[in-house]
């Protein structure tokens, strides 16, 4: 098997809160290779966020290792560590993060600008990435003339633009209803087995059950997985007769 | 009818014979006593006869699940021990999912059981549930993915969303019992209460499980 996309060894985060510790991660290992879709569930508070945060170059473990195709991101200037997340990472943020003052199809456009691409092919680009997540017509709206859900396709737009090969979403369906969060899910589904690694945090089964596997967090540990399982008929055998 | 209930007499389920197993391990009882502690257990959902109770317990006794205890007392009640085997038995029950084959109810019992039975990790038997579930959740999804794609397909991909929906519906529920279990221990925490409370009720009492 080839190396893992995105790598992360022994990750330990601790925050200081007044006097005590609180320990958001705790030894956590997981490697998502190329084509793999990875949901992380767990409870308000089990460390989601942070493993994201982690994951994606935007905060730096306490203890522990993250690699990102190959580079460990500790080793990188904060300039370097900027240049891979917009190259190499597309981020779903939980709370959208998607700049009042630009459209949408500039807030999509933005990251591939500021890597140096040329302006006619980031507008295409951007356009296309709307497209994928079903808002191309609200191309040129701004974010407060848009539904909270019409923001999270934008900002996952966002995140889908160019040749991302680490997708990174955290909960990037809390504002959709079942059928738009089901598209948004099969176009992250489509983009993995299209070569990208994945990591998706849902509070949705319905939506991690579209992940290759299910990692499940409690206070910063994790402590189990799902996969596939052999013999998808056996299966079927069982739920059909219940 | 399905395999797992054929073999009882009167098509007494799976789950009568590890909750009768469950209630022992308190301690030995005898059979209109655990009849009344299963229906307390289980809320009455699922009331059960006299008959089914000394019917199941002769076949754990004939299994060497359980064992009589002593003398039948003055009104002939024999009382009933759990042995060995027995308690391996029900172990190995509430470390095991609960597959959609047996049905719905065998879940609620068997988590209903697990927060009143001593040396039970409830957290670990609700997240090996909640895994084979996902487990199964993400097959059907998989099976839909491929089923969407041909047009004549359409009610066959309805029976599997029932299916997603349920095993969704029985994560959420899972979640849910694992939040209430854990608010209840932290309040008995802070009512510091932890040494006088049953041994049930507190996580560290695992029986080794994690
Ligand atoms: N900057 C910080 N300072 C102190 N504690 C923090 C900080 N950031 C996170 N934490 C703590 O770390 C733990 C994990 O937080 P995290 O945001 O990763 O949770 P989460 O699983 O994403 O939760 P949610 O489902 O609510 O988004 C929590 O206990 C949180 O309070
Ligand atoms: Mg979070």
């Amino acid at each position: 098997m080839s190396a893992p996309v995105l790598l992360l060894s022994d990750v330990t985060r601790e925050h200081m809160q007044g006097g005590t510790t609180v320990r958001a991660l705790r030894g956590v290992d997981l490697a998502v290779h190329a084509g793999e879709l990875v949901a992380v569930m767990g409870p308000s508070g089990s460390g989601k966020s942070t493993l994201l945060h982690a994951a994606g170059g935007l905060d730096t473990p306490t203890s522990g290792q993250v690699l990102v195709e190959g580079v460990d991101l500790a080793g990188l200037s904060p300039a370097a560590t900027a240049a891979v997340r917009r190259r190499s990472i597309g981020y779903v943020f939980q709370d959208l993060n998607l700049l009042p003052a630009l459209s949408a199809v500039e807030n999509v456009a933005l990251p591939r600008e500021l890597d140096g691409v040329r302006r006619r092919q980031v507008r295409q680009e951007a356009v296309a990435a709307l497209a994928e997540v079903g808002v191309a017509d609200l191309a040129d709206r701004f974010p407060d003339e848009m539904s909270g859900g019409q923001q999270q396709r934008v900002a996952i737009a966002r995140a889908l633009v160019g040749p991302r090969r680490l997708l990174l979403a955290d909960e990037p369906t809390g504002a959709l209803d079942s059928t738009t969060g089901e598209e948004v899910l099969q176009v992250l589904r489509a983009r993995c087995e299209a070569g990208a690694a994945g990591v998706l945090v849902t509070h949705e089964p319905r939506h991690a059950a579209w992940a290759d596997r299910v990692v499940f967090l409690r206070d910063g540990v994790v402590v189990d997985q799902s996969g596939p399982v052999a013999g998808a008929e056996s299966l079927l055998a069982a739920g059909g007769s219940a | 009818m399905d395999g797992s209930h054929t073999r009882y007499a009167y098509s007494v389920p799976m789950s009568i014979r590890h909750g009768l197993l469950a209630l022992l391990e308190r301690g030995p009882s005898h059979g209109y006593q655990l009849r009344a502690e299963f229906d307390a257990a289980t809320g009455a959902t699922w009331p059960l006869n006299v008959g089914q109770v000394y019917s199941t317990l002769d076949r754990l006794e004939r299994d060497g699940l359980v064992a009589a205890e002593g003398e039948p007392d003055a009104e002939g009640r024999i009382a009933y021990r759990l042995t060995e085997d027995g308690r391996r038995e029900l172990h190995t029950w509430f470390a095991s999912p609960v597959s959609s084959r047996s049905g719905r109810d065998e879940l609620s019992i068997k988590l209903a059981l697990a927060v009143t039975t001593p040396g039970v990790d409830v957290t670990a038997v609700v997240q090996t549930q909640r895994s084979a579930t996902m487990t199964s959740l993400q097959e059907y999804t998989r099976l839909k993915t491929r089923a969407d794609g041909d047009a004549g397909e359409l009610a066959w991909s309805l029976v599997l969303d029932a299916l997603v929906f349920r095993a969704e519906a029985e994560i959420r529920w899972l979640d849910h019992c694992e939040a209430r279990v854990a608010r209840a221990a932290a309040r008995r925490r802070q009512a510091g209460t932890p040494s006088s409370a049953p041994a049930a009720d507190t996580p560290s009492a695992t029986g080794g499980r994690r």
